[in-house]
Formats: C-alpha cells, structure tokens, sequence
C-alpha cells in the first residue's frame, strides 16, 4: 500500500462514478480498464475473479469497487475506493431529489433521459462483454455465460443458483 | 423462509380489512428502523437489491406507494451513480434529511462491505489454490451471463425506439467494450448526440 495509490483510487474512482450512467455496470469497462490495463492494480484474471466475488456476495452490484480497491491497496484502499465511488454521487443526489418535482415532467429532463438511455445498454453490454471476455477461456466458459443469461432472463431463479451450477462445472475442470 | 410474500401477512385481528385500511401508508419509520430495514434489504440482495427494496418499502412496510416509489426510482436511475446507492439515498433524505440518508446508505453499504472484505482477505491468501480458481472461473462465467441478461432486459424497449437508438448503443458498445476508449470521452460526445437525437425524434 502506497499513498500514490490511494490518490489514484480516490481520483479515478470519483471521476468515474460520476459517468455511471443508468447503473453502476455502465462503468465496468472503465474500472476493467484502469485495473487492469493501465494501473497494473491485477491480472485480467483477478478482476474476473474479484468481480464473481462481487456478484455472488449479497449487496449492490456496486460493492465490487470495495474489491477493487483492496486488492490495490488494502483495506484502506477498500475504503477509499467505496467512498469515492458513493461519495460524489451521493451528494449530487441528495440535494437534486429535493428539487427534482420542479422538473420531473419537464420536456428537456425527459429528452435527456430517453437520449441516456441507449448510451447506458451499450455501456452495460461493453461491461458484459469485459467481463466475458476476461472469464470465458472455452467454450464451456463460453456456454455457461450464454445459459446463465437465458435462465436469468426467462425465471427468476436466485443467480446464487446459476453460480453453484457454474463453480461445480468448474471444479470439475470444464471451465 | 423469515420472508413470506407480504400479501400473505394476516390483517389486523380486530379490523375486518377494507380497501381504505390495505392502502394507508405505514407511519414512517425511525432513524435507526431505516438503517435496520436497509441491512436487512442488502443482505437478502443477491444479483441486485432493487427487487428487495420494492418489496421491503412498497409491500411489506408500506412505507411508499407503487407511484412514490417509481418516482423515487426514476431520479435515482437519472442521476449519476449506483441505482440502489441513490434510492436509499432519496428514500432516507425524504424521511429523515441528511442523517436519514446517511442511515440509508451505511445500512446498505456496510454490511456486504464486510462481507466482501472477508472474501477479498481470503481471496488474496487462497486464491492460487488451483481448485479454487477453477470454480471462481466458473462463477465469473456466469457472472457475465447475469449482466448479459439485464443488457436484454433494457435493450427490449430500444427496439420500439428505431434505428437511431440502436445505433447509438452499439456504437457505445463499441467504443468503450470493444476500442477500449477512455470512458469520459466517449460520454463527453455520445451522449449529447444521443439527447439531440432523443429531441429530434420527439419534436
């Protein structure tokens, strides 16, 4: 754990938290991109991994920053990483939503949010994919990802279900 | 299960149940109420927590309406940030100001903290061990099906939009999953292009 570090979490993940539009899975990418590629905080196979962590733990999608950030830096990286992603936003929102009646039936707040919108699914697909791409080594990887989002889509199974499923296929050494 | 559909719940013995009585919102709930109901919602949300929010704060405390609720949803998912962060947000900011809020969120947040954090220590000591790596390499399989299936779910009412939305977002797709680009650039031009091409749409 270094100071360099922390700043570097705090900075990037506050920046970043602020482009989460429609969900915290629109910046998958960019945290993949930081982590990975140009911070060298771990191996596209430990976001893979810490981000499965993140999923199968109850709580919001989001939690998995607090993973980030303790894999780069330790607990108080784990902190600094979660405050900075809620932090911000948190703010913005508190004091936004007790105005927010003035113009939730506004034309522009409902243009800007219909215009949102498709930028937030090819952002949520790109985190997809990232993700898949960093997990899915075979086709079996490959299969599991395509069954888990058809059973995820048409039932509402618990996923804790579909990732027991997954873990034993991959113990058993298909993945 | 502690958790029965709320429905199920029986109605106050003494009082036959009427509509008036089934549709009266619950007093509001307490500071520390709120921080309880939001543990209790983190740590029941497996593969998201907005389902058990809805649940918790519509059916079971009847603390909101369906309407109040979908409205506090919509400036959630507006605004910048986690969908469910910012609820608990709005949701504890209305009740009780900014200690609201603050119960809100750190009932939300602190527990799956812990828990995460527990798995993340045990992860970097045993995370080499080969059996290990196997199944989470499964899990993170799947795990990537789970996203793909919210992808489906909202790129179902793109469909309706046409063309120019659809474009958009596998141009997105592109540009930050595939080109790798940096995120807030392909924001800072994307999505006032989306918004004017929302507008023109609609004028």
């Amino acid at each position: 754990m270094n100071i360099d570090t922390l700043i570097a979490l705090g900075v990037h993940f506050s920046i970043i938290s602020l482009f989460a539009i429609g969900g915290a899975m629109a910046v998958v990418p960019e945290m993949h991109r930081q982590a990975v590629e140009v911070s060298h905080w771990m191996t596209e196979r430990q976001f893979a991994d810490l981000f499965a962590i993140g999923q199968a733990a109850p709580g919001p999608n989001i939690i998995v920053v607090t993973l980030i950030g303790y894999q780069a830096a330790g607990l108080p990286g784990a902190l600094v990483a979660t405050f900075a992603m809620c932090g911000p936003t948190c703010v913005i929102t508190y004091f936004v939503s007790r105005t927010f009646d003035r113009f939730r039936d506004a034309k522009w707040r409902i243009v800007v949010q219909a215009g949102l919108v498709p930028v937030s699914v090819g952002l949520f697909a790109a985190g997809a994919f990232v993700i898949a791409r960093a997990a899915d080594k075979n086709i079996v990887a490959f299969a599991i990802t395509l069954g888990t989002a058809a059973v995820a889509y048409w039932t509402r199974f618990n996923p804790l279900w579909m990732f027991a499923v997954a873990g034993i296929l991959g113990y058993l050494g298909f993945v | 299960m502690p958790d029965l559909p709320p429905l199920a719940s029986p109605p106050a013995p003494l009082e036959p149940p009427s509509p008036a009585n089934e549709n009266a919102p619950a007093p509001p709930p307490s500071v520390p109420e709120l921080f309880l109901a939001f543990i209790r919602m983190a740590l029941h949300g497996f593969g998201g927590v907005l389902p058990w929010a809805r649940r918790t704060i519509v059916e079971d405390k009847r603390w909101m309406t369906a309407q109040e609720f979908n409205e506090a949803f919509a400036v959630s998912q507006f605004l910048p940030g986690a969908n469910v962060v910012n609820l608990a947000v709005v949701f504890g900011g209305r009740l009780h100001g900014a200690l609201g809020a603050a119960a809100a969120l750190f009932g939300l947040l602190l527990p799956p903290m812990a828990i995460v954090l527990t798995l993340g220590a045990l992860y970097q000591r045993y995370g080499d061990i080969d059996a290990l790596q196997r199944v989470l390499g499964g899990v993170a399989a799947s795990a990537a099906g789970l996203i793909g299936a919210v992808v489906i779910k909202m790129a179902a009412p793109l469909l309706r939009e046409g063309a120019p939305a659809l474009l958009i977002a596998a141009i997105a797709f592109v540009a930050v999953g595939v080109m790798r680009w940096p995120l807030p650039y392909v924001l800072i031009v994307m999505a006032p292009v989306s918004i004017a091409l929302a507008w023109w749409v609609r004028r």
